[in-house]
């Protein structure tokens, strides 16, 4: 017998008594129930020490470039919109990882954000990028649109396709390792600049 | 009212004041207490220790010996969170499905003193007085099981001449949890530790509880440091006044 | 039915589910280091506080509990169809699915994998459901060495120690202990080293990051796993999972059977809890979540071993199956006062803590990890802090009910139960009592197994008169 109808025989000798269960109580507060704060997502965002910027789509390149200082060039998804892409900035176009690793920042949009949790979602669309590419860069500048912005984690549920890879990021890379307490910057980027979209 | 006394095994035995004093409590107020002398233990040591089938006897017995009253007290969170939270499940395992009912039937009608009082006779100045500065642990099996909240310090705040001192961390085990203080001492002892400190930090002289079990316990460990604060039942404290 | 075998416990002699000794000797040379206890006390102060703020910030947190505990018991009770359905949508987005009736089979499986891939190093994000079946052992029984990313993880692995925690394995160990365990073990780690968390962190961050790439195989576990879709996600912090679970060429995925949700939409409730109830964030810095393979992004072999090793027989309990809805989150670990004081290597299973006591005996069998019930105070803390509202209390007390009970213990409950069945007897054993205290010493100095009690406490004053004497003599006219 494979080890597959054991274990699926096992587990139905297991449920024999039949249990019965009652419907699924959902009592919180699902999708929609609140419209999606700004304010809340900036807070949440800088509490978990990621640094936040208002700028209009002209600003995004400049300010990129700016942040990505002397350290190295802007690395950026192939499907950026163009308007973003800062001067002298290089694209993912299957990079090696050293290549990759060398930028000065990658730049990218995001999926969705989540408010109440400062969380932005990157689902690998064109405008966001291969996973490796927003993880070897020590910056990572994510571009946000305000219609991108959700209230809280069901609405972000409600609006990802699960079938894309996701990457939920809540500031920059953190442990709680060392006596519990939250220490940013271990193997992830140790920067996170979130640009907030004006126009 | 008509109210039936389930004493517990320890406070009969071991800390009779504390049931006398219930009893004193509600007769000032003006309650008939009846005392079933049927009754012995609610066997939550054998059910917490893995023996609910020699339980059983105990579960049958409470059930039988409570079931023609209406009210019934226990001035014990610990005891009455067994008698609702277990006997009804001890009683299916092992007794019939009649039994588990009355139990079930039975448990609905116990309530722990301060329950008794507020929920029940909806009173918090029972017209005590107790001039000691005083600290109250909320036991666990009070605090978690049958969620008594604040009510003990509701009555309690309404005692004259009682300075009431918060405890830090109340809400942590004194490491009492029945025969854990045999099976595991040391750990046990550990815990009371803990909470002796944060009792002698208080400056109080008495530290109080709803149960005689964890009071046994703490009291034993002050004694022994000879810290000189007292354990007192808060049925003892409830039933004092200007004149006992 | 039984042809196609009844539910059985993990098998001895493989993994780390069963201790050398009891919990109360493990427990003994805990609480006789200070410093552990020091270490202990600030951690799970800390974490208290942490986590109590943000659930706190959120209106729903009950009802969220409500929906993560009646979807655990949904999944138990129809997790064959829900298996099925994620080995068909894990197929069909390009994975192989594997199914391990036990350690032994699961790493088999896994070093198989490896092996085929010819590589000789393994990237492993930190993982329960690993270091239950002892997987790192088996890999370096077959010449693979396994290389732990997470931090805790690798501190424990250079210190040549063992976890005690399920989200902070190094939690016994603070910032100098730490510091000392990479000058000693950590190659080309800079002489000058600091024990500034930070400087710590970075010293993880360089010693790791060549391996990362240059590693062709990672093993990861799983935080959960969506029926319908095949989805599969992973919980972290540091980037080390993101790392894992992107950049090399083969992922192999160990996961309990019982982490499988039915649905997508499931996860609104899991990614709510989770993070607030574990480390006390209101989001965790990184969640990584893959379906099958992802042709141009991530790694193009994917494998996921689905896991028994007991859980079926976890099941079998209607009163004990509830241990399966854990979702690992150690806020049972960071409320218990007897996890505080004597740490997670006492409980000798991966799994300490409250939930530890009521899932390494039910994954064993009880006879293996029979001292395990019996390590709490019943004080109920656990069961609150939960957030999927495992009744942790009510089940330690029914496993207390099934384990072998020593001889003379079970006469002696015997007869305390005979004698509190009869009334008169009862009464007059209380006056016996009495008697032999007077006749006895005062207060101190029990024989065993009661002495543990007097080592530390006195005991009460036998009374002048019991209470049921009193009443019978004011009832008399």
């Amino acid at each position: 017998m494979s080890s597959r109808d054991l274990i699926l025989g096992r587990v139905r000798a297991a449920l024999r008594d039949a249990p019965v269960v009652a419907a699924v109580p959902r009592e919180y507060r699902p999708a929609g129930t609140n419209r999606a704060d700004l304010e809340v997502l900036v807070d949440r965002l800088v509490d978990y020490k990621a640094e936040v910027y208002r700028v209009t789509s002209a600003e995004v390149a400049a300010t990129a470039a700016r942040l990505a200082g002397e350290g190295g060039a802007v690395l950026v998804p192939p499907g950026l919109p163009g308007e973003w892409r800062p001067e002298g900035a290089y694209a993912d176009e299957n990079l090696t990882p050293d290549r990759i690793a060398e930028a000065g920042a990658v730049l990218t949009a995001a999926a969705v954000a989540v408010a109440e949790t400062g969380t932005i979602v990157l689902d690998a669309s064109p405008d966001q990028g291969r996973r490796i590419i927003t993880l070897l860069p020590d910056v990572h500048v994510c571009v946000l649109r305000p219609d991108q912005v959700v209230a809280s984690v069901p609405d972000a549920i409600a609006r990802l396709e699960p079938g894309r890879p996701l990457t939920w990021i809540s500031g920059p890379s953190a442990t709680s390792d060392i006596e519990l307490n939250r220490v940013e910057g271990v193997h992830g980027p140790r920067h996170l600049h979130v640009l907030i979209l004006t126009d | 009212m008509r109210i039936a006394f389930f004493a517990t095994c320890l406070a009969d035995t071991l800390f009779p004041e504390a049931a006398k004093a219930t009893v004193r409590l509600l007769e000032r107020l003006g309650h008939e207490v009846v005392f079933p002398f049927e009754q012995t233990c609610c066997g939550q040591m054998h059910i917490n220790t893995g023996y609910q089938k020699e339980a059983l006897p105990l579960v049958k017995r409470y059930a039988s010996t409570f079931d023609p009253y209406d009210v019934i007290v226990v001035p014990s969170g610990s005891c009455a969170g067994s008698i609702r939270h277990q006997h009804a499940m001890v009683a299916s395992a092992y007794g019939d499905a009649g039994l588990a009912a009355r139990s079930e039937s039975v448990a609905a009608r116990t309530y722990e003193l301060s329950e008794l009082l507020i929920d029940v006779l909806g009173i918090e100045d029972v017209g005590a007085y107790y001039p000691h500065r005083v600290t109250y642990h909320p036991t666990c099996h009070s605090l978690r099981m049958i969620r008594v909240g604040d009510k003990p310090l509701r009555l309690l705040r309404k005692v004259r001449g009682l300075d009431l001192v918060e405890l830090p961390g109340a809400e942590q085990c004194c490491g009492f949890g029945g025969t854990f203080a045999v099976k595991n001492a040391e750990t046990s002892t550990a815990m009371l530790a803990d909470k002796m400190t944060s009792i002698v930090s208080t400056g109080a002289d008495v530290c109080t509880a709803g149960d005689t079990s964890c009071l046994m316990h703490i009291g034993g460990g002050l004694n022994r440091l000879r810290t000189g604060v007292k354990t007192v039942h808060l049925a003892e404290i409830l039933a004092s006044t200007e004149y006992s | 039915m039984t042809f196609l075998g009844m539910p059985v416990t993990a098998p001895r002699g493989v993994g780390h589910l069963r201790g050398d000794q009891p919990f109360p000797e493990a427990a003994r040379e805990a609480l006789g280091n200070s410093q552990l206890r020091r270490n202990l006390r600030h951690a799970t102060t800390t974490i208290r506080g942490k986590s109590g703020r943000v659930i706190a910030e959120l209106p729903d947190w009950q009802q969220l509990r409500d929906a993560g505990s009646a979807i655990k018991a949904d999944v138990m009770s129809r997790l064959p169809e829900l298996l099925e359905q994620l080995e068909e949508r894990v197929t069909a987005a390009g994975g192989v699915v594997h199914w391990a009736a036990d350690a032994n089979e699961a790493n088999a499986i896994v070093t198989d994998l490896v092996r085929r891939t010819g590589s000789e190093r393994v990237i492993k994000v930190k993982s329960m459901a690993t270091q239950e079946i002892g997987l790192n052992e088996a890999l370096e029984a077959a010449g693979i060495t396994p290389v732990e990313t997470d931090l805790a993880e690798l501190i424990v692995q250079l210190g040549d120690d063992k976890p005690s925690h399920i989200l902070v394995p190094a939690i016994h160990r603070n910032r100098s202990e730490i510091r000392e365990i990479f000058l000693r073990a950590m190659p080309g780690v800079d002489p000058a080293l600091t024990d500034d968390p930070p400087v710590l962190a970075a010293a993880a961050r360089r010693y790791l990051r060549e391996t990362f790439l240059s590693t062709k195989v990672a093993v990861s576990g799983a935080n959960f796993a969506i029926a319908d879709t095949g989805t599969l996600g992973v919980v972290e912090s540091e980037g080390n999972g993101r790392m894992c679970l992107t950049l090399p060429d083969t992922l192999i995925t160990v996961m309990g059977i019982e982490k499988v949700l039915p649905t997508w939409g499931d996860l609104e409730v899991f990614l709510q809890l989770l993070p607030r109830a574990s480390t006390g964030e209101r989001m965790n810095p990184y969640t990584t979540m893959w379906t099958g393979v992802t042709p141009g992004d991530g790694p193009q072999n994917f494998h996921l071993v689905l896991l028994d090793n007991g859980r079926s027989a976890v099941l079998a309990d209607p009163a004990g199956r509830s241990a399966l809805h854990c979702i690992r989150c150690s806020a049972c670990l960071n409320v218990c006062p007897v996890y505080e004081r004597t740490g997670g290597h006492s409980y000798g299973s991966v799994y300490p803590g409250p939930i530890g006591a009521v899932l390494s005996p039910q994954l064993t069998g009880v006879a293996d990890n029979a001292s395990l019930p019996y390590a709490s105070s019943l004080c109920g803390a656990c069961f609150d802090a939960c957030p999927v509202k495992i009744d942790i209390p009510s089940m330690l007390v029914h496993l207390r009910n099934k384990v072998p009970h020593p001889p003379a213990e079970r006469a002696a409950m015997a007869a305390a139960a005979r004698i509190m069945n009869r009334p008169r007897l009862y009464a007059s054993a209380q006056r016996a009592a009495k008697m032999a205290r007077i006749v006895g010493r005062r207060g101190r100095g029990l024989p065993p197994p009661l002495s543990g009690w007097t080592a530390g406490r006195d005991l009460p004053e036998f009374p002048k008169q019991t209470f049921r004497d009193w009443w019978a003599q004011r009832e008399q006219p």
